[in-house]
Protein backbone atom coordinates (compact mmCIF):
# COMPACT_ATOMS: atom_id res chain seq x y z
CA UNK A 1 0.00 0.00 0.00
CA UNK A 2 1.54 3.37 -0.94
CA UNK A 3 2.25 5.45 2.11
CA UNK A 4 0.09 8.36 0.99
CA UNK A 5 -3.01 6.21 1.29
CA UNK A 6 -2.66 6.08 5.04
CA UNK A 7 -3.09 9.22 7.11
CA UNK A 8 -2.27 7.70 10.49
CA UNK A 9 0.22 4.92 11.14
CA UNK A 10 1.34 3.95 14.61
CA UNK A 11 3.72 1.11 15.39
CA UNK A 12 4.01 -0.44 18.82
CA UNK A 13 2.77 2.81 20.34
CA UNK A 14 3.01 2.64 24.12
CA UNK A 15 2.54 5.21 26.85
CA UNK A 16 3.11 4.62 30.52
CA UNK A 17 2.25 7.17 33.20
CA UNK A 18 4.26 5.89 36.14
CA UNK A 19 3.05 2.35 36.67
CA UNK A 20 -0.12 2.78 34.64
CA UNK A 21 0.07 1.71 31.02
CA UNK A 22 -2.43 3.95 29.27
CA UNK A 23 -1.70 2.82 25.73
CA UNK A 24 -0.11 -0.54 25.10
CA UNK A 25 1.54 -1.52 21.82
CA UNK A 26 -1.03 0.00 19.49
CA UNK A 27 -0.55 -0.63 15.75
CA UNK A 28 -3.11 1.56 14.10
CA UNK A 29 -3.50 2.35 10.42
CA UNK A 30 -6.17 4.73 9.20
CA UNK A 31 -6.61 4.91 5.43
CA UNK A 32 -7.26 8.24 3.77
CA UNK A 33 -10.86 9.18 3.16
CA UNK A 34 -12.56 6.94 5.72
CA UNK A 35 -14.68 7.84 8.69
CA UNK A 36 -12.86 6.00 11.41
CA UNK A 37 -14.43 5.35 14.78
CA UNK A 38 -12.20 4.69 17.75
CA UNK A 39 -14.41 2.94 20.21
CA UNK A 40 -13.75 1.90 23.74
CA UNK A 41 -14.95 2.23 27.30
CA UNK A 42 -13.87 5.23 29.38
CA UNK A 43 -10.24 4.94 30.40
CA UNK A 44 -9.33 2.58 27.59
CA UNK A 45 -6.65 4.93 26.28
CA UNK A 46 -8.48 6.64 23.43
CA UNK A 47 -7.70 10.15 24.56
CA UNK A 48 -4.07 9.40 25.33
CA UNK A 49 -3.77 7.87 21.87
CA UNK A 50 -5.25 10.99 20.27
CA UNK A 51 -2.91 13.18 22.34
CA UNK A 52 0.06 11.18 21.13
CA UNK A 53 -1.09 11.55 17.53
CA UNK A 54 -1.10 15.31 18.04
CA UNK A 55 2.27 15.38 19.76
CA UNK A 56 0.83 16.63 23.05
CA UNK A 57 1.95 13.51 24.89
CA UNK A 58 5.27 11.87 24.11
CA UNK A 59 5.20 8.10 23.61
CA UNK A 60 7.16 5.88 25.99
CA UNK A 61 7.99 3.74 22.97
CA UNK A 62 6.77 3.19 19.45
CA UNK A 63 6.28 5.60 16.58
CA UNK A 64 3.57 7.79 15.13
CA UNK A 65 3.33 8.92 11.54
CA UNK A 66 0.71 11.52 10.79
CA UNK A 67 0.10 12.47 7.15
CA UNK A 68 3.43 10.81 6.31
CA UNK A 69 5.49 12.76 8.81
CA UNK A 70 6.89 11.46 12.06
CA UNK A 71 5.33 12.97 15.18
CA UNK A 72 6.03 14.89 17.29
CA UNK A 73 9.06 15.97 15.19
CA UNK A 74 6.99 16.95 12.18
CA UNK A 75 4.36 18.82 14.20
CA UNK A 76 5.13 22.17 12.61
CA UNK A 77 4.50 20.84 9.12
CA UNK A 78 1.68 18.41 9.83
CA UNK A 79 -0.58 19.97 12.42
CA UNK A 80 -1.69 22.90 10.24
CA UNK A 81 -3.34 20.24 8.06
CA UNK A 82 -5.08 18.62 11.02
CA UNK A 83 -8.12 19.82 12.93
CA UNK A 84 -8.60 18.50 16.44
CA UNK A 85 -11.06 18.36 19.27
CA UNK A 86 -9.39 16.78 22.27
CA UNK A 87 -11.24 15.87 25.44
CA UNK A 88 -13.93 18.45 25.09
CA UNK A 89 -13.81 21.97 23.70
CA UNK A 90 -11.93 24.79 25.43
CA UNK A 91 -11.95 28.52 24.92
CA UNK A 92 -10.81 31.67 26.66
CA UNK A 93 -13.88 32.26 28.80
CA UNK A 94 -13.66 36.06 28.89
CA UNK A 95 -13.86 36.44 25.11
CA UNK A 96 -16.70 35.89 22.66
CA UNK A 97 -16.69 32.82 20.45
CA UNK A 98 -15.84 34.97 17.46
CA UNK A 99 -12.87 36.58 19.22
CA UNK A 100 -11.72 33.17 20.40
CA UNK A 101 -11.60 31.88 16.84
CA UNK A 102 -9.87 35.03 15.58
CA UNK A 103 -7.15 34.75 18.18
CA UNK A 104 -6.77 31.04 17.62
CA UNK A 105 -6.52 31.68 13.91
CA UNK A 106 -3.83 34.29 14.53
CA UNK A 107 -1.85 31.96 16.79
CA UNK A 108 0.78 29.75 15.29
CA UNK A 109 3.20 30.18 12.48
CA UNK A 110 2.18 31.23 9.00
CA UNK A 111 -1.30 32.37 9.86
CA UNK A 112 -2.49 34.96 7.40
CA UNK A 113 -4.40 38.00 8.49
CA UNK A 114 -6.06 38.22 5.11
CA UNK A 115 -9.38 36.46 5.00
CA UNK A 116 -9.40 35.83 8.73
CA UNK A 117 -12.77 37.44 9.23
CA UNK A 118 -14.27 35.37 6.41
CA UNK A 119 -12.65 32.16 7.63
CA UNK A 120 -14.09 32.67 11.09
CA UNK A 121 -17.57 33.53 9.81
CA UNK A 122 -17.51 30.53 7.50
CA UNK A 123 -16.72 27.97 10.20
CA UNK A 124 -19.19 29.58 12.60
CA UNK A 125 -21.86 29.28 9.95
CA UNK A 126 -20.97 25.64 9.26
CA UNK A 127 -21.45 24.62 12.88
CA UNK A 128 -24.66 26.61 13.23
CA UNK A 129 -23.26 29.53 15.26
CA UNK A 130 -23.39 32.02 12.39
CA UNK A 131 -25.68 34.41 14.25
CA UNK A 132 -23.93 34.15 17.61
CA UNK A 133 -23.73 37.44 19.51
CA UNK A 134 -20.96 39.06 21.53
CA UNK A 135 -21.57 37.15 24.73
CA UNK A 136 -18.39 35.77 26.28
CA UNK A 137 -17.90 32.02 25.99
CA UNK A 138 -18.30 31.83 29.75
CA UNK A 139 -22.04 32.31 29.15
CA UNK A 140 -22.31 29.63 26.44
CA UNK A 141 -24.26 26.43 26.90
CA UNK A 142 -22.42 23.12 26.72
CA UNK A 143 -23.79 22.53 23.24
CA UNK A 144 -22.62 25.94 22.00
CA UNK A 145 -19.15 25.30 23.37
CA UNK A 146 -19.09 21.97 21.62
CA UNK A 147 -20.06 23.62 18.33
CA UNK A 148 -17.41 26.27 18.88
CA UNK A 149 -14.82 23.55 19.47
CA UNK A 150 -15.74 21.90 16.19
CA UNK A 151 -15.60 25.28 14.44
CA UNK A 152 -12.07 25.77 15.77
CA UNK A 153 -11.08 22.35 14.42
CA UNK A 154 -12.36 23.34 10.97
CA UNK A 155 -10.56 26.70 10.84
CA UNK A 156 -7.79 25.71 8.49
CA UNK A 157 -9.80 23.42 6.23
CA UNK A 158 -7.97 20.34 7.52
CA UNK A 159 -7.31 17.12 5.58
CA UNK A 160 -7.70 15.15 8.75
CA UNK A 161 -10.13 15.74 11.59
CA UNK A 162 -9.37 14.16 14.95
CA UNK A 163 -12.45 14.48 17.10
CA UNK A 164 -12.69 13.19 20.62
CA UNK A 165 -16.34 12.73 21.65
CA UNK A 166 -17.59 15.36 19.17
CA UNK A 167 -21.28 15.17 20.10
CA UNK A 168 -20.85 15.42 23.84
CA UNK A 169 -23.35 17.80 25.35
CA UNK A 170 -25.35 18.27 22.16
CA UNK A 171 -29.09 17.76 21.96
CA UNK A 172 -30.49 15.29 19.37
CA UNK A 173 -30.83 18.06 16.82
CA UNK A 174 -27.24 19.11 17.39
CA UNK A 175 -26.01 15.54 17.15
CA UNK A 176 -27.74 15.22 13.83
CA UNK A 177 -26.29 18.53 12.59
CA UNK A 178 -22.77 17.44 13.50
CA UNK A 179 -23.25 14.06 11.83
CA UNK A 180 -24.42 15.68 8.64
CA UNK A 181 -21.52 18.13 8.74
CA UNK A 182 -18.98 15.35 9.20
CA UNK A 183 -20.46 13.26 6.42
CA UNK A 184 -20.41 16.31 4.16
CA UNK A 185 -16.77 17.07 5.01
CA UNK A 186 -15.86 13.44 4.51
CA UNK A 187 -17.53 13.41 1.10
CA UNK A 188 -15.38 16.43 0.21
CA UNK A 189 -12.26 14.42 1.00
CA UNK A 190 -11.59 14.99 4.69
CA UNK A 191 -10.59 11.94 6.67
CA UNK A 192 -12.58 11.89 9.90
CA UNK A 193 -11.35 10.08 12.97
CA UNK A 194 -13.62 10.21 15.96
CA UNK A 195 -13.31 8.55 19.29
CA UNK A 196 -16.32 7.75 21.36
CA UNK A 197 -17.61 5.47 24.04
CA UNK A 198 -21.05 5.64 22.42
CA UNK A 199 -21.71 2.73 20.12
CA UNK A 200 -24.64 4.43 18.45
CA UNK A 201 -22.41 7.37 17.59
CA UNK A 202 -19.84 5.24 15.83
CA UNK A 203 -22.40 2.95 14.26
CA UNK A 204 -24.29 5.88 12.77
CA UNK A 205 -21.30 7.67 11.36
CA UNK A 206 -18.27 5.51 10.75
CA UNK A 207 -17.18 3.27 7.93
CA UNK A 208 -14.34 1.67 9.83
CA UNK A 209 -14.01 0.87 13.50
CA UNK A 210 -11.16 0.33 15.90
CA UNK A 211 -11.97 -1.02 19.34
CA UNK A 212 -9.74 -0.21 22.29
CA UNK A 213 -9.68 -2.03 25.57
CA UNK A 214 -7.33 -1.39 28.48
CA UNK A 215 -4.86 0.44 26.28
CA UNK A 216 -4.78 -2.14 23.53
CA UNK A 217 -6.32 -1.94 20.11
CA UNK A 218 -8.18 -5.24 20.11
CA UNK A 219 -9.94 -4.98 16.78
CA UNK A 220 -9.82 -2.94 13.56
CA UNK A 221 -12.35 -3.71 10.90
CA UNK A 222 -14.72 -2.21 8.37
CA UNK A 223 -18.16 -1.73 9.81
CA UNK A 224 -19.70 -3.66 6.91
CA UNK A 225 -17.61 -6.70 7.70
CA UNK A 226 -18.42 -6.56 11.38
CA UNK A 227 -22.06 -6.30 10.62
CA UNK A 228 -22.10 -8.95 7.89
CA UNK A 229 -24.94 -11.51 8.12
CA UNK A 230 -24.17 -14.27 10.57
CA UNK A 231 -25.72 -16.99 8.42
CA UNK A 232 -28.78 -17.14 10.63
CA UNK A 233 -32.30 -15.90 10.17
CA UNK A 234 -34.60 -14.57 12.86
CA UNK A 235 -38.15 -15.81 12.40
CA UNK A 236 -41.09 -14.39 14.31
CA UNK A 237 -44.24 -16.44 14.19
CA UNK A 238 -47.38 -17.02 16.24
CA UNK A 239 -46.86 -20.76 15.84
CA UNK A 240 -43.28 -21.59 16.84
CA UNK A 241 -43.95 -25.28 17.40
CA UNK A 242 -44.97 -25.76 13.75
CA UNK A 243 -41.77 -24.10 12.60
CA UNK A 244 -39.68 -26.32 14.82
CA UNK A 245 -41.53 -29.30 13.39
CA UNK A 246 -40.93 -28.23 9.80
CA UNK A 247 -37.33 -27.15 10.13
CA UNK A 248 -36.12 -29.80 12.53
CA UNK A 249 -32.41 -29.49 13.16
CA UNK A 250 -32.13 -26.06 11.55
CA UNK A 251 -33.58 -24.20 14.54
CA UNK A 252 -30.71 -23.25 16.83
CA UNK A 253 -32.45 -21.01 19.33
CA UNK A 254 -35.85 -20.04 20.59
CA UNK A 255 -37.04 -17.12 22.65
CA UNK A 256 -40.82 -17.01 23.01
CA UNK A 257 -42.24 -16.65 19.53
CA UNK A 258 -38.89 -15.73 18.00
CA UNK A 259 -36.72 -18.44 16.54
CA UNK A 260 -33.15 -18.43 15.32
CA UNK A 261 -32.82 -20.55 12.20
CA UNK A 262 -29.63 -21.57 10.42
CA UNK A 263 -29.72 -20.48 6.77
CA UNK A 264 -28.38 -17.75 4.47
CA UNK A 265 -31.47 -16.94 2.46
CA UNK A 266 -34.46 -15.41 4.24
CA UNK A 267 -36.51 -15.35 1.01
CA UNK A 268 -36.15 -19.06 0.46
CA UNK A 269 -36.98 -19.77 4.10
CA UNK A 270 -40.02 -17.57 3.91
CA UNK A 271 -41.26 -19.41 0.83
CA UNK A 272 -40.91 -22.77 2.63
CA UNK A 273 -42.77 -21.57 5.71
CA UNK A 274 -45.59 -20.04 3.72
CA UNK A 275 -45.86 -23.12 1.53
CA UNK A 276 -46.31 -25.18 4.72
CA UNK A 277 -49.11 -22.81 5.78
CA UNK A 278 -47.22 -21.34 8.75
CA UNK A 279 -48.01 -17.70 9.54
CA UNK A 280 -44.89 -15.49 9.66
CA UNK A 281 -45.00 -12.08 11.33
CA UNK A 282 -41.33 -11.18 10.98
CA UNK A 283 -38.28 -12.45 9.18
CA UNK A 284 -34.79 -10.90 9.08
CA UNK A 285 -31.25 -12.01 8.40
CA UNK A 286 -29.43 -11.87 11.71
CA UNK A 287 -26.61 -9.32 11.97
CA UNK A 288 -24.37 -8.85 14.90
CA UNK A 289 -24.82 -5.44 16.37
CA UNK A 290 -21.72 -3.39 16.98
CA UNK A 291 -22.59 -3.67 20.63
CA UNK A 292 -22.15 -7.44 20.55
CA UNK A 293 -18.87 -7.13 18.69
CA UNK A 294 -17.55 -4.67 21.21
CA UNK A 295 -18.72 -6.60 24.23
CA UNK A 296 -17.12 -9.72 22.81
CA UNK A 297 -13.79 -8.01 22.24
CA UNK A 298 -13.53 -5.95 25.41
CA UNK A 299 -13.62 -6.62 29.10
CA UNK A 300 -15.01 -4.40 31.80
CA UNK A 301 -14.47 -0.66 31.52
CA UNK A 302 -11.27 0.26 33.25
CA UNK A 303 -12.98 2.85 35.42
CA UNK A 304 -14.80 -0.10 36.93
CA UNK A 305 -12.75 -1.40 39.80
CA UNK A 306 -13.48 -5.00 40.66
CA UNK A 307 -11.53 -7.21 42.98
CA UNK A 308 -9.57 -9.62 40.82
CA UNK A 309 -9.92 -10.25 37.14
CA UNK A 310 -11.53 -13.47 35.96
CA UNK B 1 1.85 34.63 18.77
CA UNK B 2 3.25 37.54 20.75
CA UNK B 3 0.47 39.76 19.45
CA UNK B 4 -2.12 37.15 20.40
CA UNK B 5 -0.67 36.92 23.88
CA UNK B 6 -0.70 40.69 24.37
CA UNK B 7 -4.28 40.89 23.13
CA UNK B 8 -5.27 38.14 25.53
CA UNK B 9 -3.57 39.85 28.47
CA UNK B 10 -4.98 43.28 27.79
CA UNK B 11 -8.50 41.89 27.67
CA UNK B 12 -8.31 40.17 31.04
CA UNK B 13 -10.20 41.99 33.73
CA UNK B 14 -7.81 40.63 36.35
CA UNK B 15 -4.90 42.45 34.75
CA UNK B 16 -6.68 45.80 34.86
CA UNK B 17 -7.73 45.15 38.43
CA UNK B 18 -4.11 44.54 39.39
CA UNK B 19 -3.04 47.81 37.77
CA UNK B 20 -5.85 49.74 39.41
CA UNK B 21 -5.00 48.41 42.85
CA UNK B 22 -1.33 49.15 42.33
CA UNK B 23 -2.14 52.77 41.54
CA UNK B 24 -4.77 53.10 44.24
CA UNK B 25 -2.44 52.43 47.17
CA UNK B 26 -0.03 55.32 46.53
CA UNK B 27 -2.96 57.59 45.71
CA UNK B 28 -4.52 56.74 49.05
CA UNK B 29 -1.26 57.50 50.84
CA UNK B 30 -0.99 60.80 48.99
CA UNK B 31 -4.47 61.83 49.99
CA UNK B 32 -3.83 60.97 53.63
CA UNK B 33 -0.54 62.84 53.66
CA UNK B 34 -1.97 65.86 51.89
CA UNK B 35 -4.93 66.19 54.23
CA UNK B 36 -3.04 65.60 57.46
CA UNK B 37 0.40 66.93 56.51
CA UNK B 38 1.69 64.30 58.92
CA UNK B 39 4.67 63.01 56.95
CA UNK B 40 6.78 60.36 58.63
CA UNK B 41 9.99 61.67 60.08
CA UNK B 42 13.04 61.34 57.84
CA UNK B 43 14.45 57.84 58.13
CA UNK B 44 11.10 56.32 59.08
CA UNK B 45 8.21 55.14 56.90
CA UNK B 46 8.66 54.35 53.24
CA UNK B 47 11.57 55.67 51.27
CA UNK B 48 11.12 59.28 50.14
CA UNK B 49 7.87 59.63 52.07
CA UNK B 50 9.27 62.26 54.36
CA UNK B 51 10.43 64.33 51.41
CA UNK B 52 7.33 64.24 49.26
CA UNK B 53 5.33 66.64 51.35
CA UNK B 54 7.72 69.40 50.39
CA UNK B 55 7.93 68.35 46.74
CA UNK B 56 5.31 66.35 44.86
CA UNK B 57 7.72 65.49 42.08
CA UNK B 58 9.40 62.95 44.34
CA UNK B 59 6.14 61.12 44.86
CA UNK B 60 6.64 58.65 41.95
CA UNK B 61 9.71 57.32 43.74
CA UNK B 62 7.79 57.15 47.00
CA UNK B 63 4.90 55.41 45.27
CA UNK B 64 7.21 52.77 43.81
CA UNK B 65 8.76 52.22 47.22
CA UNK B 66 5.27 51.71 48.64
CA UNK B 67 4.14 49.01 46.22
CA UNK B 68 7.50 47.29 45.85
CA UNK B 69 7.63 45.06 48.91
CA UNK B 70 4.22 43.34 48.70
CA UNK B 71 1.74 44.61 46.13
CA UNK B 72 3.90 44.48 43.06
CA UNK B 73 5.29 40.98 43.74
CA UNK B 74 1.78 39.65 44.34
CA UNK B 75 0.38 40.97 41.09
CA UNK B 76 3.38 39.74 39.12
CA UNK B 77 3.11 36.33 40.78
CA UNK B 78 -0.58 36.09 39.92
CA UNK B 79 -0.16 37.11 36.29
CA UNK B 80 3.00 35.07 35.63
CA UNK B 81 1.71 32.02 37.49
CA UNK B 82 -1.30 32.11 35.22
CA UNK B 83 0.86 32.04 32.07
CA UNK B 84 0.98 28.33 31.21
CA UNK B 85 -1.02 26.88 34.10
CA UNK B 86 -3.95 29.14 33.28
CA UNK B 87 -4.05 27.90 29.69
CA UNK B 88 -3.70 24.35 30.97
CA UNK B 89 -6.57 24.63 33.42
CA UNK B 90 -8.78 26.36 30.84
CA UNK B 91 -7.88 23.63 28.35
CA UNK B 92 -6.72 26.11 25.73
CA UNK B 93 -3.10 24.95 26.05
CA UNK B 94 -3.75 21.76 24.09
CA UNK B 95 -5.47 23.68 21.32
CA UNK B 96 -2.68 26.23 21.09
CA UNK B 97 -0.07 23.47 20.85
CA UNK B 98 -2.17 21.63 18.28
CA UNK B 99 -2.47 24.73 16.08
CA UNK B 100 0.54 24.26 16.20
CA UNK B 101 2.27 26.93 18.26
CA UNK B 102 5.84 25.82 18.98
CA UNK B 103 6.44 25.28 22.68
CA UNK B 104 9.47 27.59 22.83
CA UNK B 105 7.55 30.20 20.88
CA UNK B 106 4.67 29.98 23.32
CA UNK B 107 7.02 30.39 26.29
CA UNK B 108 8.72 33.40 24.70
CA UNK B 109 5.35 34.97 23.95
CA UNK B 110 4.29 34.40 27.54
CA UNK B 111 7.51 35.96 28.84
CA UNK B 112 7.01 38.96 26.58
CA UNK B 113 3.45 39.42 27.80
CA UNK B 114 4.56 39.15 31.44
CA UNK B 115 7.28 41.70 30.68
CA UNK B 116 4.70 44.02 29.16
CA UNK B 117 2.52 43.62 32.23
CA UNK B 118 5.40 44.39 34.58
CA UNK B 119 6.61 47.39 32.60
CA UNK B 120 3.13 48.84 32.32
CA UNK B 121 2.51 48.23 36.02
CA UNK B 122 5.64 50.11 37.05
CA UNK B 123 5.00 52.84 34.49
CA UNK B 124 1.41 53.32 35.57
CA UNK B 125 2.40 53.58 39.22
CA UNK B 126 5.05 56.13 38.29
CA UNK B 127 2.75 58.25 36.18
CA UNK B 128 -0.08 58.13 38.70
CA UNK B 129 2.44 58.88 41.40
CA UNK B 130 3.62 61.94 39.55
CA UNK B 131 0.15 63.27 38.83
CA UNK B 132 -1.14 62.60 42.32
CA UNK B 133 2.04 63.91 43.91
CA UNK B 134 2.07 67.15 42.00
CA UNK B 135 -1.62 67.65 42.57
CA UNK B 136 -1.36 67.01 46.29
CA UNK B 137 1.96 68.62 47.15
CA UNK B 138 2.80 70.95 44.27
CA UNK B 139 6.28 71.51 42.89
CA UNK B 140 7.67 72.34 46.27
CA UNK B 141 9.42 75.33 47.81
CA UNK B 142 12.69 74.14 46.32
CA UNK B 143 11.65 75.82 43.12
CA UNK B 144 13.54 78.91 44.14
CA UNK B 145 16.58 76.83 44.94
CA UNK B 146 17.26 75.16 41.62
CA UNK B 147 14.90 77.23 39.54
CA UNK B 148 12.04 75.62 37.66
CA UNK B 149 11.12 73.02 40.23
CA UNK B 150 14.54 71.62 41.06
CA UNK B 151 14.72 68.86 43.64
CA UNK B 152 17.26 68.04 46.26
CA UNK B 153 18.81 64.61 45.62
CA UNK B 154 19.50 62.30 48.55
CA UNK B 155 23.03 63.61 48.53
CA UNK B 156 21.90 67.18 48.80
CA UNK B 157 22.78 68.44 45.34
CA UNK B 158 19.90 69.73 43.28
CA UNK B 159 18.46 67.75 40.37
CA UNK B 160 16.79 69.49 37.46
CA UNK B 161 13.42 68.11 36.31
CA UNK B 162 15.15 66.69 33.22
CA UNK B 163 17.63 64.80 35.35
CA UNK B 164 14.82 63.61 37.52
CA UNK B 165 12.95 62.31 34.49
CA UNK B 166 15.97 60.30 33.34
CA UNK B 167 16.45 58.88 36.81
CA UNK B 168 12.81 57.98 37.10
CA UNK B 169 13.03 56.19 33.76
CA UNK B 170 16.03 54.33 35.11
CA UNK B 171 14.03 53.38 38.18
CA UNK B 172 11.19 52.06 36.07
CA UNK B 173 13.59 49.94 34.03
CA UNK B 174 15.40 48.61 37.09
CA UNK B 175 12.26 47.71 38.99
CA UNK B 176 10.76 46.11 35.92
CA UNK B 177 13.87 43.96 35.72
CA UNK B 178 13.53 42.97 39.38
CA UNK B 179 9.90 42.06 38.87
CA UNK B 180 10.71 40.18 35.70
CA UNK B 181 12.77 37.83 37.86
CA UNK B 182 9.54 36.93 39.60
CA UNK B 183 7.81 36.78 36.24
CA UNK B 184 10.31 34.27 34.87
CA UNK B 185 10.08 32.22 38.07
CA UNK B 186 6.29 32.31 37.78
CA UNK B 187 6.57 31.09 34.21
CA UNK B 188 8.75 28.21 35.35
CA UNK B 189 6.39 27.23 38.17
CA UNK B 190 3.55 27.61 35.72
CA UNK B 191 5.00 24.84 33.56
CA UNK B 192 5.25 22.54 36.58
CA UNK B 193 1.61 22.57 37.55
CA UNK B 194 -1.82 22.91 36.00
CA UNK B 195 -2.94 25.16 38.86
CA UNK B 196 -2.35 28.91 38.40
CA UNK B 197 -2.80 29.40 42.13
CA UNK B 198 -0.05 26.94 43.00
CA UNK B 199 2.33 28.64 40.58
CA UNK B 200 1.58 32.10 42.03
CA UNK B 201 2.05 30.82 45.57
CA UNK B 202 5.35 29.29 44.50
CA UNK B 203 6.59 32.72 43.44
CA UNK B 204 5.46 34.28 46.70
CA UNK B 205 7.19 31.49 48.60
CA UNK B 206 10.43 32.44 46.86
CA UNK B 207 9.93 36.11 47.76
CA UNK B 208 9.19 35.32 51.40
CA UNK B 209 12.08 32.88 51.67
CA UNK B 210 14.43 35.45 50.24
CA UNK B 211 13.11 38.15 52.57
CA UNK B 212 13.53 35.86 55.57
CA UNK B 213 17.11 34.93 54.67
CA UNK B 214 18.11 38.49 53.89
CA UNK B 215 18.76 39.76 57.43
CA UNK B 216 20.33 36.50 58.61
CA UNK B 217 24.06 36.68 59.18
CA UNK B 218 24.20 32.94 58.59
CA UNK B 219 22.99 33.56 55.04
CA UNK B 220 25.62 36.20 54.34
CA UNK B 221 27.43 33.97 51.86
CA UNK B 222 24.45 33.72 49.54
CA UNK B 223 22.97 37.14 50.28
CA UNK B 224 24.17 38.70 47.04
CA UNK B 225 22.37 36.05 45.03
CA UNK B 226 18.98 36.30 46.71
CA UNK B 227 16.39 37.73 44.34
CA UNK B 228 15.14 40.42 46.73
CA UNK B 229 18.54 41.63 47.99
CA UNK B 230 18.95 44.34 45.38
CA UNK B 231 15.37 45.48 45.17
CA UNK B 232 16.16 48.79 46.86
CA UNK B 233 19.34 49.51 44.91
CA UNK B 234 17.38 51.88 42.64
CA UNK B 235 17.35 54.41 45.46
CA UNK B 236 20.98 55.05 44.54
CA UNK B 237 19.69 56.50 41.28
CA UNK B 238 18.50 59.49 43.28
CA UNK B 239 21.95 60.26 44.61
CA UNK B 240 24.20 62.72 42.87
CA UNK B 241 26.34 61.46 41.33
CA UNK B 242 24.55 58.16 40.85
CA UNK B 243 26.07 55.25 42.75
CA UNK B 244 26.29 52.62 40.05
CA UNK B 245 27.97 49.56 41.69
CA UNK B 246 24.98 48.26 43.61
CA UNK B 247 22.64 48.93 40.71
CA UNK B 248 24.94 47.10 38.33
CA UNK B 249 25.32 44.15 40.67
CA UNK B 250 21.57 44.07 41.20
CA UNK B 251 20.85 44.07 37.48
CA UNK B 252 23.32 41.23 36.91
CA UNK B 253 21.78 39.11 39.64
CA UNK B 254 18.29 39.69 38.22
CA UNK B 255 19.43 38.81 34.70
CA UNK B 256 20.98 35.64 36.08
CA UNK B 257 17.73 34.65 37.76
CA UNK B 258 15.73 35.41 34.64
CA UNK B 259 17.92 33.28 32.38
CA UNK B 260 18.02 30.39 34.85
CA UNK B 261 14.26 30.47 35.43
CA UNK B 262 13.43 30.78 31.75
CA UNK B 263 15.89 28.00 30.88
CA UNK B 264 14.31 25.77 33.50
CA UNK B 265 10.84 26.60 32.16
CA UNK B 266 11.91 25.67 28.67
CA UNK B 267 13.70 22.49 29.76
CA UNK B 268 10.59 21.35 31.57
CA UNK B 269 8.02 22.43 29.03
CA UNK B 270 9.79 21.24 25.86
CA UNK B 271 9.22 17.56 26.60
CA UNK B 272 6.30 17.79 28.98
CA UNK B 273 3.26 15.59 28.41
CA UNK B 274 0.31 17.92 28.06
CA UNK B 275 -2.49 15.99 29.70
CA UNK B 276 -4.61 18.92 30.80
Amino acid sequence: MPATDTVIVTEGLTKRFGRVTAVDGVDLAVPRGVRFGLLGPNGSGKTTLVRMLLGLVHPTSGTVRLLDRPMPRGAGAVLPRVGALVEGPAAWPHLSGRDNLRLLDAAGRGSRRRGRRDRVEEVLRRVGLGAVDRRPVRAYSLGMRQRLGIAAALLRGPELLLLDEPTNGLDPRGINDVRELLVELNAAGTTVVLSSHLLSEVEALCTRVGVMDRGRLVLTEDLDVLRAPTGRVLVRTPDPAAVVGLLDGQVVGRDGDELVVRGDDPAELNARLVAAGIAVTGLTAQRRSLEQVVLESTGAGSDQVDGGRT
Amino acid sequence: MIRVELALMLRRRRVWLCWTLLCALPALVAVLLATTRLAPAPGRGGAFLSAVVSNGQLFPAAALALVLPVFLPITVAVVAGDAIAGEASAGTLRYLLARPVGRLRLLVAKLVSVTAFVLLAVLLVTVTGYLVGVAAFGFGPDATLGGGGGIASLSGAVLTPAQLLVRTAGTVAYLALCMLTLGALGLFFSTLTDSPLAAALGVLAVVVTSAVLLPLDAAAAIRTFLPTTHWLAWIDLYRDPVLWPSIRRGALVQLGWISVAFGAAWANFATKDVTS
